[in-house]
């Protein structure tokens, strides 16, 4: 639907969906249904450009950068990495893949080993994707790797828990980026930081994309960080995508109803403007992706919903050049 | 270890007072001390005085105090699901301090714990009362501790981070729930939180914690368009906002917040501070006015 033709694509999904079986019962299990976390998404990120993917609880976003890394299964769809299908391939290959992308998680406290060493920690996955030439070649690249997230060499021989929330971010980023690869998931890498803290960080990964050239996909809840770091924000609902835009097109011309309440939802830390903003409140809570609601899936919350969002669900359409909506209403 | 250390605020009747701080700086030690639960021990009241409608809450006894508790101050936690009970229902939760502090019978008070539910905007209240915690979505929870708070017709409502564990929508939401409650009932209420943005939308003033003490305070007016304190200035700067267009750099503030088992001699933010000149290393600055009801504590003069 969405794909573009040069090579200036790095990720192409198409469809993908992902869903989980529930069953019931103790002894004789039988399956009730499928939670669909992703159902039926399509987006691209090119070459060196971040995409934001934001989203509430349960909106499938993290599921997304899942499927992307191979560490869940798709249900259906594909995924392509420079013009590759990646879908369904082997344990082997996607060893392989490995060192072309890496991911960033959330908590920088249960993310890294609490009995390994730092330099441990970041060297694992030179040994592993036999990296070095030799062993002084393995510490060279473990000091380097420490300099370039801003942390002195020496900081090797320590443990995790001897770093703050924000230096453990890093040793997170020195990590990802030891097989040097070009696409990196960021997973909601800032919020578990101190406000002050958070700024260090994204910083960090903005000047890392400059230097090394990497693709990011940038997941996260909070929409004036995705805001700021991104090229283009996605927007996902109870596991399909409703709208994709550049970050200044989204931000001034949002055309899905769900994207207009999210982003009037967001306060500004400016009482002046706060003061003029009137929030969109949605009716209602998330419904479950056990049993979505049918047509369109923000219907029983949407004010503008019409008969036919009751009925069928919408497609998405490109309705400016590249800005992609998925409602009946526009 | 200092939680808090020499903090004086004043709230008053039908107004929004917002705590701002990072993890760590005595934003929560503060408001659990008005209500003097601050386990004891380990955690001690060194001093100072708490005066809610005119009486010195420190000076009151054990007895006393569970009279102000839950009936005339309020409190709403962070975690709705940790605070509330998960054996009992909802409406024997909220039903609990209408009997103790109303002498409601329990009938009446489940009766009233259906009108406050509604009042919280839960659907279909009746039926909701016998459900339990689990039963109730995040949203909801924080919702029915709300419904709880607001039981005894409190004055003050002190709210700790109520919706850091919720979505934007739903955050949204519950903060003009709370807002217009306090507004329609004329009740005071202190918001803590670390979310610039959401107290930029709710507080009437300010108060700027880091590392157990009061660094600034004003009306939401002086301290986001003219914070006086480097260490406001550091915060304002590090925050991406959302209408921001030009992708410009965000600002850091260098290093971490301090362990407060080891707060730094002198003004206690000096070594994250690009301003500290060397008394700011020795000497601790007071609070003290900068024009109107505008305080700072700070050596240097930050004014461009």
């Amino acid at each position: 639907m969405m794909s573009e033709s040069e090579n200036n694509t790095l990720i192409e999904v198409q469809e993908l969906k992902v869903y989980f079986p529930v069953s019931m019962g103790n002894i004789l299990k039988r399956k009730i249904g499928d939670i669909k976390a992703v159902d039926g998404i399509s987006f691209y990120i090119r070459r060196g450009e971040t995409l934001g993917l934001v989203g509430e609880t349960g909106s499938g976003k993290t599921t997304t950068g899942n499927a992307i890394l191979q560490l869940e299964p798709p249900t259906g769809g594909k995924i392509f990495f420079e013009g590759e299908d990646i879908t369904g391939i082997g344990k082997k290959e996607i060893r392989k893949l490995r060192r072309r992308m890496q991911m960033i998680f959330q908590d920088p406290f249960s993310s890294l080993d609490p009995r390994m060493k730092v330099a441990d920690i970041i060297g694992e996955p030179i040994v592993i994707h036999k990296m070095a030439r030799s062993g002084a070649d393995y510490r060279e690249q473990i000091a380097d790797l420490l300099r370039v997230v801003g942390l002195e060499p020496s900081m090797g021989d320590r443990y995790p828990h001897e770093f703050s929330g924000g230096q453990r971010q890093r040793i997170g980023v020195a990590r990802a980026l030891a097989v040097r690869p070009s696409f990196i998931v960021c997973d909601e890498p800032v919020s578990a930081l101190d406000v002050s803290i958070q700024a260090q960080i994204i910083n960090l990964l903005e000047e890392l994309q400059e230097r090394f050239h990497l693709t990011y996909l940038f997941i996260a809840h909070d929409l004036a960080v995705v805001r700021h770091i991104s090229d283009r924000i996605a927007v996902m609902y109870l596991g399909e995508l409703v709208e994709i835009a550049s970050r200044m097109e989204l931000y001034h011309n949002p055309l899905h109803p769900y994207t207009r309440a999210l982003l009037s939802a967001v306060p500004i830390p400016n009482p002046t403007v706060e003061a003029r903003r009137q929030p969109i409140f949605l009716k209602g809570e998330v419904p479950s992706a056990l049993n979505p609601p049918p047509g369109c899936r923000f219907h029983p919350r949407c004010e503008s919903a019409k008969a036919e969002c009751t009925l069928q669900a919408a497609r998405m359409t490109e309705v400016s050049p590249g800005h992609f909506v998925t409602c009946h209403r526009s | 270890m200092k939680a808090v250390d020499g903090v004086s605020f004043d709230v008053h009747e039908g107004e929004t007072l917002g705590l701002v701080g990072e993890s760590g700086c005595g934003k929560s030690v503060s408001a659990l001390s008005i209500l003097r639960l601050i386990p004891s021990p380990p955690g001690e009241i060194g001093g100072g005085e708490i005066f809610f409608e005119g009486r010195d809450l420190l000076r009151l006894s054990e007895e006393e105090i569970r009279a102000v508790r839950g009936n005339r101050i309020a409190m709403i936690f962070q975690e709705p699901m940790t605070s509330l009970n998960p054996v009992l229902t909802i409406g024997r939760q909220i039903a609990e301090p209408l009997e103790i502090h109303q002498n409601l019978p329990l009938k009446g008070a489940l009766e009233k714990a259906k009108e406050l539910l509604a009042k919280v905007q839960i659907a279909d209240s009746g039926r909701r009362l016998k459900d339990y915690p689990h039963q109730f979505s995040g949203g909801m929870r924080q919702r029915a501790m709300i419904a709880m708070g607001l039981g005894c017709n409190p004055r003050l409502i002190i709210a700790d981070e109520p919706t850091t564990a919720l979505d934007v929508t739903v955050q949204a939401q519950l903060l003009e729930l709370l807002k217009n409650l306090t507004r329609d009932f004329g009740m005071a209420l202190i918001i803590i939180t670390h979310n610039l943005g959401v107290v930029a939308r709710y507080a009437d003033r300010v108060n700027v914690m880091y590392a157990g003490k009061i660094v600034e305070k004003g009306s939401a007016q002086e301290i986001y368009h003219h914070p006086m304190h480097p260490y406001t200035i550091g915060l304002m700067a590090s925050v991406p906002q959302l209408d921001q267009d030009v992708k410009k750099k965000l600002v850091p503030i260098r290093g971490q917040p301090p362990n407060l088992a080891n707060v730094p001699k002198g003004c206690a933010f000096h070594p994250r501070c690009n301003s500290a000149v060397d008394r700011c290393r020795e000497e601790t600055p007071r609070l003290v006015p900068v024009g109107g009801n505008h305080e700072r504590a700070c050596w240097v003069d930050v004014r461009k």
